[in-house]
């Protein structure tokens, strides 16, 4: 499918949010991902997978973050401007999403760019009004370098409960520790196992084992508990 | 006819004719999984063939580790587009697996550990085609990799290499397994880019 850029803007000092024209585009669930290809003038092509933040029909914003050597992402995040053209593949992946439908109550753990499948979760429980308790508990580097930051302080309120881990450097204002995120601050923070909760959880392949592992040690059914890495181990 | 993205030359890495259409090289050894890493112990570990009259053939990790043993160098290729060229890993054929089961089914769900399945054609299995993998680049095979034991397909996209294998059902009928019901192709030959269904 073709598909045009709309609107960038610099998320974090390595990420960029892409808002795609795709004038053929079905519609996605809350999660799913797409297949971005690129083709060069002389028809060399290159391919890969990125979260989708929206959800609905006709817009796509994806928000990518640069990976130094990587070939797509460096492109997107650096050389990318509306007007630009490229090609999606989508919507793919059907096991971690949220539909609106579901009535548990729903755990969000995002690490870093993880938060970008889990941002499309907030955004259709928000536009829904859904009454279905949310908790995100999302760990960034620095406060600079959380991707929506703004956008999810607005959301968080009595519909959305927001927890933030910050590894390096918090906001000014920021008086709450510094440090990766532990096994007991996860157990305080999260949707007790009690609830039954949804629970889908994004990031590199580190923070997710360790919080996988943690989840299933606090009494989480492993089979409530969605997914998704990326990078090596 | 493709959309030209503007400006965009790549970083062109020679693909080589070991690279499927679509894929990159990765030094790196990327995870996926659906959902936490299950722990198991290989003293608890067993893996079984059960066919369609229900008879089930069983190995514990001793049993396993008293048949013949190959090394198997290969390259693996992910439907996420990386491809890691010439891994090396230890493990037993499943011709050996296969040697006395009797079965007139052609397919195959691979079970695992966790609750994880995947389809296969049960010739996609047998002639040297397939393992049930637990050593990587000479080292036992990492949780997150599948350890102990993975089963290793290589000719096909890596996730029907299931992780923490613990049996295979036999099936008269290509019944879909876990990605297969969730987006991803039935077969997922790489050189035919078999991604989506």
């Amino acid at each position: 499918m073709a598909a045009t850029v709309s609107k960038t803007s610099y998320a974090t000092p390595s990420g960029r949010v892409i808002e795609l024209d795709v004038p053929h585009w079905p519609g996605n669930l809350a999660g799913q991902h797409l297949d971005v290809r690129l083709t060069s003038e002389d028809g060399y092509q290159a391919a890969r997978s990125y979260s989708i933040a929206s959800v609905g029909s006709g817009l796509v914003e994806l928000a990518v973050d640069r990976i130094p050597d990587g070939e797509v992402s460096p492109y997107l995040t650096m050389d990318i401007m509306p007007g630009d053209q490229l090609e999606v593949r989508g919507p793919l992946g059907g096991w971690f999403v949220w539909r609106e439908g579901a009535t548990e109550p729903v755990q969000l753990i995002g690490g870093g760019s993880g938060v970008v499948p889990l941002m499309a979760m907030m955004r259709q429980h928000a536009a829904a009004a859904s009454a279905v308790p949310f908790r995100l508990l999302y760990s960034a580097r620095t406060d600079d370098d959380a991707f929506y930051a703004k956008e999810i302080d607005d959301l968080a309120g009595p519909a959305l409960d927001v927890t933030w881990i910050y590894t390096r450097k918090g906001p000014g204002s920021w008086t709450g520790p510094i440090g990766r995120l532990t096994r007991e601050t996860l157990a305080a923070a999260v949707i007790p196992a009690a609830e039954n909760p949804a629970v889908f959880v994004c990031g590199p392949t580190p923070f997710v084992e360790a919080v996988a592992s943690w989840l299933v040690e606090l009494g989480h059914d492993p089979a409530r508990v969605k997914t998704e890495r990326f990078g090596g181990a | 006819m493709a959309v030209i993205s503007r400006g965009f030359t790549g970083r062109r890495r020679e693909p080589g004719p070991d690279l499927p259409p679509g894929q990159f090289l990765t030094r790196d050894f990327p995870v996926l999984s659906a959902g936490p890493t299950p722990e198991v112990d290989t003293a608890d570990w067993q893996f079984s063939i059960r066919t369609d009259d229900a008879t089930l053939h069983t190995w514990s990790w001793d049993e396993m580790m008293a048949l013949p043993i190959e090394t198997v160098d290969t390259d693996i290729h992910c439907v996420t587009r990386w491809s890691k060229l010439g891994t090396t890993w230890r493990g037993v054929s499943l011709d050996t697996l296969f040697a006395d089961v009797e079965t007139t089914d052609e397919f195959v769900m691979a079970h695992s550990y966790g609750g994880y399945t995947t389809n296969l054609p049960l010739e996609d299995l047998l002639d040297g085609k397939a393992w049930l993998a637990f050593e990587f680049d000479g080292e036992p095979l990492e949780p997150e990799h599948g350890g102990p034991v993975r089963l290793l397909v290589p000719h096909l996209y890596f996730w029907k290499s299931a992780k923490w294998i613990r049996g295979l059902e036999m099936q008269q009928q290509d019944e879909p397994g876990f990605w297969e019901q969730n987006g991803y192709h039935t077969y997922g030959d790489p050189w035919r880019e078999e991604r989506y269904s």
